[in-house]
């Protein structure tokens, strides 16, 4: 970021409040470098028990890492799956409406996607479960009567609909919004010039978007991709109310059998936790913000590296 | 233009959130103030405080709707925060009494001298019976042998016309889908005590021993008892487990005990604590049990949830042992145990325990 | 958009020298469609076929017919281009189907518990039929004005800082952990929260002020995020008149670059409420959950909307119906709030920003 002051001969004179002011706001930013160490430091201090607890004290594992993989790999596989919903539909409905909507039409087709993102975690885990998941079922039959020859099909299918895929599903839409806000602002910065270049050259429209609009936007989408990922990630109440889970491993996605995430398991063996317990659940939360900051890390570095914008000069 | 625009836009910011919210009084309407008692002049006043067994939770909210309203002084809370979190702050003396899935260890006993200045006492005040619910279209009635049920949680039978389902049930039509076992997948008092009845009457086929959070990896896991019954619902070919109350129109098991299939009913319920033991160390005062989870008396149904109650044998003022004694005497009561049963499905204790309980109850006292 | 065809031609092949390439008329999209949903009724009506069987079925035959079609009258770059309109659209209607049907379901199923005795009742005393959501509306209420009133200022004074102050080492650290702090999981704020009170208050601490601060956490970045870009908007030419005037760059900042980007940081901070509001797993974890009104947030339980729409799913009560009904009435309350929120923030920025164009 560059600051706007006007360096040089013509400083304005200094006040008390110019040394007040600055001050102030400077040490609000400093209130978010002590907030996120905190978060670190807290979680940190509060977790470390869990590491060095005996194994007959960690529920269902003999240590803290065995605990926390199955839910780890469960935390992952479900972000992963609500990718591969989110970013082929966010990709094309940025692109409906940065370059196929009508212009009128466009901010508020925008707006509509954004409402996705208003509603809250735990009415996507109401609609999950009382509407979505019984109607999967026939698809995960279909799936396991003709496909269980692929791995991820194998079955047996769930009677319930409340499986990985589901829940993996209703993450894609969560993340839809996030994803699709980023892409659209990125495709609509293409410059102008590029597009009416190529259609001038007789392009189609779709021509003109592979050659313009994605080029320019690739980092976009991947970084837009990594922070729904990161969203993804963490996302606790909706899947703890739609999944069913077993804590085990498995590349099975429509069975009743399913990996459980981090983030669900804490909101669910909180409330009733007590002891050591809180501890070894506090550290599965630090797993899941260390994973979740190495993610957005990298999201920012892939952003980083393009020019930023800013509409002050 | 911008020195009018700022409080104008802030003032709509400001004015927007409160129609959103869109609250006009100031206390809620069924929370009525306490002046307007009905006669009956009650002494008691002050606010008990209580924490521990989500299971209890149903029940606690009418025991405390009827207290409270024959005392309109008191205020109880009750923390739902689990049976283990219950017992640590109720032996951290954060709480005056808590509502418990399982008795005070040895240790806890230890420690509760020291809080109580004296012994804690228990006694139970809600027994639930949980149903093992199933959604089988045209099955009424299902039959289950322990050993059976035990090897159908365990994932050992898969097929609803496997032999030894056929073989408890002559006469059904067995269809030869897929069973789908549901279980809890927090942590609940439900599971311990289910499994505890599984290890007990099933002890080779169930080899997980009695555990609060589910041992196996296999099946459908759901949060909540409402999450059981809706996935038990949601699907065909089901069978879960879960307060009989919550089970709705859904088919329920009979369960064999003694020879004889027997349901989840409250009346049958309710004569397990006749035919149970005390557990070991129970005293006059620590009204505990050892549940027997495999009688031979005909009629009686041995998957229930007993629930303890636990207060000190001291307090530091008179106020707060009349409170505490007024309450408990409550939940005890026929009254309060009519209300819960109403309200929870539970089973009442019986008038054996309920003597026994008063007694302790009567012999709290000021510390001093 | 200039991809346009300027007319219809005629689409038989009778003239071989053209100008440009046979187009299809306009109308035969359309037609498509109209015949796609005529053949969907029927195997609907006549052969019986499910809804969504149908739809994904008439969808498919519409796009293969449609670039067959266009394949062979317009040529394979066309068909191409036919084919990615028809993706795109799709997309766009694959996304506003859920949010149609999750709509509906809250809206038909939260309708009937809605009444005025429902948003004026606490559930103390409650058993069964009855109760409403008067103590958590109170709880939201009080956990995320306390949210904003710690979030407000930190954010803002951020983002002016990190605007108009920041170079160096310091700003760009902090730009880049406000980018990680807003994608902390909530639950981990939740975790933060705890982790934080229980050193000063032991074991099992649960209050109004706890859920305030995981908020905050969750809420400063995004009001960081909107003032800077808010305040990047304000012209240069904008802050040097204000200086070449004598005015002393925090009053500059106060009077001169702040109004104009007001609106737009209101918007952002409206929506970034919205965002919290409907926030249950770190309210779960230290607010926890009572049935009775509680207006002081540092001390006890309190109840907020989030954590009751899940605690009414998950220990409805007996029998289970009216606690069901309950947890839909509120989720159609809180549903209601937030798009009201987001509306709130729409029309303030359409309002009140101030016009970039004369």
């Amino acid at each position: 970021m560059t600051s706007h002051a006007v360096e040089g001969t013509h400083r304005p004179p200094r006040s008390v409040g110019d040394r007040v002011f600055p001050a102030l706001v400077t040490a609000a930013g400093a209130v978010i470098l002590v907030t996120l160490a905190g978060v670190a430091l807290f979680l940190t201090y509060e977790g470390l028990p869990a590491l060095t607890a005996k194994a007959a004290d960690i529920p269902g594992a003999d240590s803290f890492a065995a605990y926390v993989w199955p839910l780890l790999y469960g935390t992952l596989l479900a972000s992963v799956l609500a990718l591969l919903f989110a970013v082929p539909v966010s990709i094309g409905v940025a692109l409906f409406i940065s370059h196929f909507a009508p212009r009128r039409l466009a901010s508020s087709l925008g707006y509509l996607v954004d409402l996705l993102a208003a509603v809250p975690s735990i009415i996507y885990g109401l609609w999950g479960i009382f509407f979505l998941a019984p109607r999967l079922v026939p698809l995960y039959d279909w799936l396991a009567g003709h496909l269980s020859w692929i791995p991820f099909f194998a079955g047996p299918a769930s009677v319930t609909g409340r499986t990985i895929l589901t829940a993996g599903f209703v993450l894609g839409v969560m993340v839809l919004p996030i994803m699709t806000s980023i892409c659209r602002e990125i495709f609509l910065q293409t410059p102008r010039l590029h597009e009416e270049a190529a259609l001038a050259l007789g392009a189609t429209r779709w021509e003109m978007i592979r050659m313009t609009v994605f080029p320019y936007g690739r980092s976009g989408i991947v970084s837009g991709a990594m922070l729904a990922l990161g969203r993804a990630l963490g996302e606790t109440i909706a899947v703890a109310t739609i999944l069913s889970v077993s804590n085990v491993v498995s590349l099975n996605l429509i069975s009743s059998t399913n990996p459980g995430t981090i983030a669900a398991n804490i909101a669910l063996k909180f409330p009733e936790a007590s002891g050591i317990e809180v501890n070894i659940l506090i550290a599965t939360g630090l797993v899941l913000f260390i994973v979740t900051f190495l993610v957005n890390f990298l999201a920012r570095a892939i952003v980083g590296r393009r020019a930023e914008f800013s509409g002050a000069n | 233009m911008n020195r009018i625009l700022r409080p104008r836009a802030a003032a709509f910011g400001a004015a927007a959130l409160v129609v959103a919210v869109g609250i006009s009084a100031c206390s809620a309407s069924n929370e009525s103030d306490s002046s307007t008692s009905d006669g009956t002049s009650s002494s008691l006043s002050g606010d008990l405080n209580g924490a521990g067994s989500s299971a209890q939770e149903a029940a606690m909210a009418a025991w405390k709707a009827g207290f409270q309203s024959s005392n309109p002084d008191v205020t109880v809370n009750y923390d739902a925060v689990g049976s283990g979190g219950g017992r640590e702050q109720f032996l951290a003396g954060g709480v005056q009494y808590a509502g418990s899935d399982d008795y005070l260890a040895d240790d806890e006993a230890t420690k509760a001298q020291k809080t109580c200045n004296g012994e804690a006492f228990e006694y139970p005040v809600y027994v639930s019976p949980i149903a093992v619910i199933y959604n089988l279209p045209g099955v009424d009635g299902l039959q289950l042998t322990p050993a059976t049920l035990a090897s159908i949680f365990a994932g050992k039978i898969t097929k609803w016309n496997d032999p030894a389902i056929t073989g408890d049930n002559p006469d059904a039509k067995l269809p030869s889908s897929n069973i789908t076992p549901v279980h809890r997948s927090d942590e609940s008092g439900t599971t311990g005590n289910f499994t505890d009845y599984l290890s007990q009457a099933a002890p080779q086929q169930w080899t997980y021993g009695p555990v609060e959070s589910w041992p196996i990896k296999s099946g459908e896991g759901a949060d909540g008892t409402s999450g059981v019954v809706s996935a038990v619902k949601g699907g065909d070919g089901t069978i879960g487990y879960a307060d009989a109350s919550q089970a709705g129109d859904l088919g329920k098991a009979l369960v064999e005990v003694g020879g004889e299939f027997v349901g989840p009913t409250p009346e049958a319920a309710s004569q397990i604590l006749d035919v149970s033991q005390p557990a070991p160390g129970a005293t006059d005062t620590n009204i505990t049990i050892e549940v027997n989870r495999t009688p031979s008396e005909a009629g009686v149904y041995p998957i229930v949830l007993v629930s303890y109650q636990m207060v000190c044998s001291t307090y530091d003022s008179q106020d707060t042992v009349d409170l505490v004694q007024g309450f408990a005497s409550y939940v005890i009561s026929a009254d309060g145990q009519q209300a819960a049963s109403q309200a929870a499905g539970s089973a009442p204790i019986t008038d054996s325990i309920r003597q026994q309980a008063q007694a302790a109850i009567d012999k709290i006292s000021t510390s001093s | 958009m200039a991809t346009q065809p300027p007319t219809s031609e005629p689409t038989t092949p009778k003239f071989t020298a053209r100008l440009h390439s046979p187009q299809l008329p306009r109308w035969v999209p359309w037609a498509l469609v109209a015949g796609a949903v005529a053949v969907g009724l029927a195997l609907h009506l006549m052969v019986g076929w499910g809804w969504a069987l149908t739809i994904v079925a008439c969808w498919l035959g519409y796009v293969v017919v449609l670039v067959a079609v266009s394949g062979r009258v317009e040529g394979r770059r066309k068909a191409k281009d036919r084919l990615a309109t028809s993706l795109v659209t799709t997309a766009f209607v694959l996304a506003l189907l859920p949010l149609g049907s999750l709509l509906w379901q809250v809206v038909s199923n939260g309708l009937p518990a809605i009444n005025s005795s429902f948003l004026n009742s606490s559930m103390r005393n409650v058993v069964g039929e009855g109760g409403g959501i008067f103590h958590a509306l109170w709880g939201t209420l009080i956990v995320t004005s306390l949210a904003a009133l710690m979030s407000i200022p930190i954010g803002l004074a951020t983002g002016i800082y990190l605007v108009e102050y920041g170079n160096g080492r310091m700003a760009r650290w902090i730009t880049f952990l406000v980018d990680v702090m807003t994608g902390i999981p909530s639950i981990v704020a939740g975790l933060f929260a705890y982790a934080l009170f229980v050193i000063f208050f032991g074991e099992g601490v649960r209050m109004g002020f706890g859920g305030a601060v995981a908020l905050s956490v969750l809420m400063i970045p995004l009001v960081v995020r909107s003032t800077e870009e808010m305040l990047k908007l304000v012209p240069n030419e904008l802050r040097e008149a204000s200086y070449a005037l004598g005015v002393p760059k925090w009053r500059t900042i106060v009077k001169v670059v702040l109004p104009t980007a007001i609106a737009g940081i209101i918007t952002g901070i409206t929506i970034a409420i919205a965002r919290v509001i409907g926030e249950t797993a770190p309210l779960l974890i230290i607010c926890g959950a009572t049935d009775s009104v509680n207006f002081n947030p540092f001390d006890g339980r309190m109840m907020t909307l989030p954590v009751y729409i899940y605690s009414q799913y998950k220990n409805p009560g007996f029998p289970p119906e009216f606690g069901i009904e309950r947890a839909w009435g509120a989720a159609l309350v809180l549903t209601v709030i937030v798009m009201a929120l987001n509306l709130v923030a729409r029309l303030i920025s359409y309002y009140f920003s101030p016009k970039t164009k004369a």
